[in-house]
This record gives C-alpha cells, structure tokens and sequence, in this order.
C-alpha cells in the first residue's frame, strides 16, 4: 500500500472517534499490543535522543524497503510510534524520504510533534528519515 | 491564622481559564507559580507610568524609576532579614546567581580544596561547582541521600573537613519536598571554616526565612517561584564574601572608572549588576513579596501543609502507588509512580483532564538515580490549590491509571 493511502485510512479511522478518551485509548491499545522491536535491537545506540521514556528506532533494508522497528517505555510514545511505523514501515526510502506529516495534524496529534514536547518523536521522525537517506544511498 | 481561599483565587486570573475543556488545576508550582493581579498590574503600570534607565538618569522619571528599583531591594532585604541593602544583588534567577558565586570562587579555590554538594542539589546547583572545580582541581564530595529522601547528616560530618571550603544544599528539594536541616549544616561548616550556599529557590515561596539568623554566607532565590515575574531573582551573600570575590560580567553599571589603562568597580551591591536590570521585574519582585506578606505566611504554610497531608493521604489509598521523599519535614510536593507505568504516560493524560503536573527528572538526575527510577510524576501545590482540585486529581488520576492499566 503507497503511503498516502495509509495515511488516509488513518484519518478516515480517526475520524470516528468522539473524543480525546476514545483516541488515547486507541492509541494505548495500539501501544500496548504492538510488539515492536526485537530485543537484541534494544540497545542504548539504537536510542532516540530528547526522550523522557527510552524510546528505541530500528531500520533494516530488505528487498528494496526499509523494515522500521521501534519501542518505548511510555505507551502513549509506543502508540504514536506504531502510528509512525504503519506509515512509514515496508516501503521504498524514496517514499519515506519524500512523504509529508499533514496526517498527524489530521488525527489531532499535531501536540505530540511539537518539536518543544520531551516525547522524542520528532527526532525520531528525523532518525527515520535519516535512515531513509542512508538506505537510498545504497 | 487561616486564609480566606475564594478571595485569594480571585487574585489569580490564569486560575479561571479552562484547558482542553476543563476547569485549569495547576499543579505545577515548584516548576513556576501563577501571578496574581497586583503583580501583573504593577509591571504594565511600570512601562505605562514610570519606565526609564536607572541609576544615572537626571531626569525625573528616571528618578522615580530607580527609587522603585531600589526600595524594591530594600523590600528584599527586609523581608529576609538581611542586615545591609548592598548584601542584595539583583540577579536574573537563582542559576545566575549560583554562577555568579562559582566564578567568584574560580580563582580562590584550587586542587588542595574540597567542596561538598548535597546530593538531592537541582542542576543549578550541581553543573557550575563542576564547572569551576574541573578549572581549579577542587575536589567534589556528595552528601548522599537515604530511602526517604534525606540527606545522610553522617556521611555529612565523616566528609566535612578542614580541607572543605564550600558546603551546597537546597533548602528544599524540588524533586522531592524535602525540608533540609541546613542550620545545623550551616553550623558544622563554619566550626570548619567552610563557607555554605544555600538555594531557597524552593523555599520562598512556602515560608519566611531570617538570613541573619540562619547565619548563611550566600543564599538564592528566584521571584517566579513566589508570585513574581520570571527572568528576577536575588543573591544574598555577606559584604565579606561579595567584597571578596570579583565581578561575574563586566560592562556599564558595575564599574568605578574606566580607562584603556585600567577600570576599578563599583562599590556593593553594583559590582555585581552590570548593564540594564530587569526594573520592573525587581519592582513586581517586591510587589510580589508585599502580597504574601499581607496574607500572612504563616497563614500560608498551614494551608498549604494541610493541602499536603491531604493529598498524600489519598495517593497513599492508590495501589501500587510509590510516594518518593518521606521526610517528617516536607513542603508540599508529592513526587511518585504507579508500578508498571510511566511517568510520562501519566502526565499527558491528567493534562486532557485539565491537570498540570510535572513528569521527568525535574533537572535532579542524580536524586532519579538514587531511586533507581528514570523519572517521577510531581504534583506541587500553592496557596491557591484547593481540597476539591485534589479530589480532581484524585479522581482524574484513577481514571487515567484504569485507561493504561
């Protein structure tokens, strides 16, 4: 599935929550049932810096696409990161490189990206794109 | 001496706002307190009515200007009891004040010396004597803490010697409420000619403290913490300690005479406030302490005490809720976990509730590190708190815990 269309189905899904509670609870579950990283790649270089809970990114490159893995203490982080991943997970660098963040302000998570907020995501938006140039690379 | 809550709410337009649709419990006043009107009031009359440059001004608003920079210092001085009015430097805060002193020391201080910081220290209090003594070789011991959140007074007199020149400790820990013994240390110290800085930045805002009592060679403060603006704060230092060390920043204000050749300084307290002061901030400073004063602080501490025990009542009734820092002798802070989750989870859900609280490190990672723990959630009250916002918090709490349980 191309990035827009996923993007889309995330707002289109979004969209049917009533209110904040509805969404954190989405996103909890989604944190909490998501096992996203494998342990051997749980280690402090693979962590995002800027983070009040540890939040680890990693990538590997497999038949063309970039494999993104990721974890974190804090299930809320975990959540927006599986969020993240959905996204960005399974295609081309080009794509990822190349991909805006309009959803993200769509789902109302805009706060969470805020480059002042301590949740590490936005560095981790910028390690995967990061990642993305390095593997386009090859 | 009681004080009359709905009054005093009043006082504080911010406390009428909503966030994300619900009334704003603030509960986050060790990171900074809210302002009340004739604080805010007094710094627009400022620019409205009297702003000018100070000090070397002819002319007559200038005058008024510095006169109420001025008193403004004198209100300080006397609300903490401090003999002369040159004893007080206008800083902008508490970490520059603390620089202030650390440079001071850069060149008096050297490898045969030894410093000791207590281990509950802020950053502020921590980073610039490690600054200094990674320039002059002094040598850093730790005062460290025990299970509850105090300093260890043992490990204090094994490790207080003559070799020690500086002693740091805060009067009270932001991370933790922890109300620390700092007469008796201040009193160890100089039987050992060791001098002792301690920051009250914590403090303040909670009760009053008599300088020349506690006999305490440098002692900080910032206004924002106690109803005032931010980018204010003061530097008590006793006249042989501040004549002793040099100027922190150079320029306009602070000097005597200056020639290519030579400059000589000014005079106390001037010597240490080079370039443009933050005027209004040093006048809403003074306002700021006018208004605790006429509510009373001892009014205050008790309220504020039987907030705290109130509070820590109901989160003990928690399960799986850890209360760090349970010292007999608090202010009213209450740091703590839920087994299993985050800070951070928790604090951004109280947040949708309208509740703000602080979560992380609360710039004291060595404290973190004593617990073992990566961070905290800290809940902070005021004399503007109320029992209902902590049944607010009570029951907000217990919803967002059941959400990521």
């Amino acid at each position: 599935m191309r990035i827009k269309e996923i993007q889309d189905d995330i707002v289109e899904e979004f969209a049917l929550f009533e209110d904040w509670m509805q969404k954190y609870e989405y996103m909890i579950e989604l944190g909490k049932s998501i096992d996203l990283i494998d342990s051997k790649n749980k280690v402090d270089s693979n962590l995002i810096k800027g983070c009040q809970s540890k939040l680890w990114l990693f990538a590997e490159l497999k038949n063309g696409k970039i494999i993104f893995s990721a974890d974190s203490e804090a299930i809320i982080t975990k959540g927006i990161a599986a969020i993240l991943l959905r996204v960005f997970s399974n295609q081309t660098p080009f794509d990822v490189l190349n991909s805006d963040l309009k959803y993200i302000d769509e789902i109302g998570l805009k706060e969470h990206l805020s480059p002042t907020r301590a949740n590490g995501l936005v560095s981790m938006i910028k390690q995967m794109k990061y990642y993305a140039l390095a593997f386009s690379n090859k | 001496m009681e004080i009359d809550i709905t009054k005093i709410r009043n006082d504080f337009p911010i406390l009428k706002r909503k966030v994300n649709g619900n009334n704003f419990i603030y509960l986050d006043n060790a990171a900074t307190s809210q302002k009340p009107n004739l604080v805010i009031d007094s710094i627009s009359d400022y620019y409205r009515n009297y702003n000018s440059n100070i000090h070397r001004g002819v002319h007559t608003v200038s005058q008024e200007a510095t006169d109420a920079y001025e008193n403004a210092r004198i209100k300080i001085q006397k609300h903490f009891n401090v003999k002369n009015s040159h004893e007080i430097i206008l800083t902008s805060g508490t970490t520059h004040s603390i620089n202030l002193v650390a440079n001071g020391f850069l060149d008096i201080l050297n490898e045969n010396d030894e410093i000791i910081i207590s281990g509950l220290e802020h950053h502020s209090n921590i980073v610039p004597w490690q600054m200094m003594a990674e320039k002059n070789g002094a040598k850093i011991k730790v005062i460290p803490i025990n299970e509850k959140g105090e300093l260890d007074m043992k490990v204090y007199d094994s490790i207080l010697s003559n070799k020690t020149k500086l002693v740091f400790v805060n009067h009270v820990s932001n991370a933790l409420g922890t109300l620390n013994p700092i007469k008796e240390i201040i009193e160890k110290a100089h039987k050992l000619g060791a001098a002792v800085l301690v920051d009250g930045a914590q403090a303040s805002a909670h009760f009053k403290t008599d300088l020349q009592n506690l006999n305490v060679d440098f002692y900080t403060t910032s206004a924002h913490k106690l109803c005032g603006p931010t980018g204010i704060g003061m530097l008590f230092g006793k006249e042989k300690w501040l004549k002793k060390i040099p100027p922190y920043q150079g320029g306009g204000e602070m000097i005597s005479d200056v020639t290519f050749e030579k400059t000589t300084y000014a005079d106390l307290p001037h010597k240490f406030e080079a370039g443009t002061p933050n005027v209004c901030g040093a006048i809403a400073f003074g306002v700021a302490l006018d208004y605790l004063n006429n509510i009373g602080f001892k009014g205050i501490e008790n309220y504020e005490n039987s907030l705290l025990k109130y509070a820590t009542d109901k989160l003990k009734s928690i399960p799986d809720l850890k209360i760090y820092g349970e010292s007999k002798e608090k202010t009213s802070v209450i740091s703590f976990n839920v087994k299993g989750i985050h800070a951070y989870d928790i604090g951004t859900l109280l947040d949708k509730f309208g509740i703000a609280v602080r979560t992380g490190q609360h710039c004291a990672q060595p404290v973190m590190d004593h617990f073992g723990i990566s961070g905290t959630v800290r809940v902070s009250f005021s004399f503007y708190n109320t029992k209902e916002e902590i049944d607010k918090l009570y029951d907000s709490l217990n919803r967002v815990l059941s959400m990521l349980g």
